[in-house]
């Protein structure tokens, strides 16, 4: 069984490492490389826990071979504050949107796709970008509005945070 | 457990790795990496393509033809495929619709493939990557050996002649208990050549045949789609499992039916 060299671009950095034969992307983020803001839920695509963004677009990393991001541009949840909090993360500091916070990543890089696609979304809109995404302790309500609170924001000013 | 990934710049080059055996093909992993995740790849080596014509969309007059690789979201931003949007925005959240393709819809087992039911109503055919072409209603029937599809290819329904409709327990968004997906040409006045399919409601999407013969030639209305309604289900198979009964899938099938005839293709 032969590893394969895979090469890709972490939350804008050069990123190599080895994958075992149909690795996934999480497994290759969290083991291989110490990323591990992603999270492992279901390894089935039903919860939303590991979602990242690749080349912008949202993505469930347990679900996405390790040598499908090779030369592609990957950002984790981990990368998307910059020299701040991204307003995504503020907002949902200040909604309480967080209770056991295991789903909190990949929900923050749900919304950060919907965001960087829709800076404008409407309510119907947010829970349709979040549909992916489970959160067992039900707490849909603060999430939701976290995310129309930091599209206000970021849609109503140009807050220089360094955030990707 | 997997032992090589064979990536093929050519989908022809990937159907003959295929053709050698012990492979499994892998389009978008929304079902093939679920089961290496789980350990039940059931292959040694894992075939994909990165061919640019299997995930392409092209449309010439009426006729659409979908690459089998072409995902969920690339449906959903085709302006060509608007007839299909409101059944690709039933499948997943957004980050699995980037992942999952229309060909691997055809073959993905239930509670999943509703996708694949809607196209079976709207008469698509696939064409294998062996060139061969074939109704789905035959592909259906031979999925575990039919092969690689290249694409799809079917006519754009008109406005108001068709509707899809998914039934499932979680809101807003939750695997299929039970869809339905009908074109019904010459509605509302009289409906002529109806084609309604449901997926979980057998082993893979089905055509309702005793349905379609109670809906020709009637009015689509209360009064009109009864007698098709009250034959939903028969001639079909409903599985017992988790999600629902068969009795209940039985049951509802009809109502789906009716919901989707007279409110989702008004």
């Amino acid at each position: 069984m032969t590893k394969t060299p895979v090469q890709f671009r972490l939350n804008g950095m050069a990123a190599a490492t080895f994958a075992d034969p149909g690795a996934n992307l999480l497994d290759v983020m969290r083991r291989g490389l110490g990323d591990l803001s992603a999270k492992y839920g279901c390894g089935q695509g039903t919860c939303g826990a590991c979602t990242v963004l690749i080349d912008g677009r949202p993505r469930l990393a347990c679900l996405t071979l390790a040598e499908e991001v090779e030369g592609r541009d990957v950002q984790s949840p981990g990368g998307i504050a910059g020299e701040a909090l991204h307003p995504l993360q503020e907002a949902f500091m200040e909604h309480f949107a967080a209770q056991c916070g295991y789903c909190t990543p990949g929900m923050i890089a749900a919304a950060k796709a919907l965001l960087d696609r829709n800076p404008r979304p409407d309510r119907d809109e947010v829970i349709e970008a979040l549909s992916g995404n489970i959160c067992r302790c039900t707490g849909y309500e603060p999430i939701v509005e976290a995310v129309l609170t930091a599209a206000a924001r970021l849609s109503g000013s140009n807050v220089a945070g360094g955030w990707r | 457990m997997i032992e090589a990934v064979e990536t093929y710049p050519r989908l022809a080059e990937a159907a003959a790795a295929l053709a050698r055996g012990g492979a499994r093909f892998m389009a978008g992993g929304t079902v093939a990496m679920r089961d290496a995740n789980y350990g039940r790849f059931g292959a040694p080596r894992l075939v994909r393509t990165t061919d640019p014509a299997f995930r392409a969309l092209s449309a010439q007059g009426d006729r659409i033809e979908i690459g089998a690789g072409a995902t969920l979201a690339q449906v959903l931003e085709s302006r060509e495929l608007a007839a299909l949007h409101p059944v690709a925005r039933l499948v997943g959240g957004p980050a699995v619709r980037e992942a999952a393709t229309v060909g691997g819809n055809l073959f993905a087992p239930h509670p999943y493939g509703d996708f694949a039911a809607a196209l079976l109503a709207l008469g698509a055919v696939a064409r294998l990557a062996e060139g061969r072409e074939m109704p789905l209603a035959d592909l259906f029937a031979q999925r575990d050996r039919v092969g690689l599809v290249a694409s799809l290819s079917l006519q754009r329904p008109r406005r108001g002649e068709f509707g899809f409709r998914k039934l499932s327990r979680v809101k807003p968004k939750g695997v299929s208990v039970l869809s339905v997906a009908v074109k019904a040409p010459g509605a509302p006045s009289r409906v002529s050549g109806a084609a309604i399919a449901f997926a979980g409601m057998g082993p893979h999407p089905l055509r309702a045949a005793a349905a379609e013969r109670a809906l020709e030639g009637a009015r689509r209305d209360h009064a009109g789609v009864a007698a098709a309604c009250a034959a939903a289900a028969e001639g079909l198979s409903p599985p017992d499992d988790p999600l629902a009964s068969a009795w209940y899938r039985a049951e509802v099938a009809g109502v789906q039916l009716r919901r989707c005839l007279l409110e989702d293709m008004a």
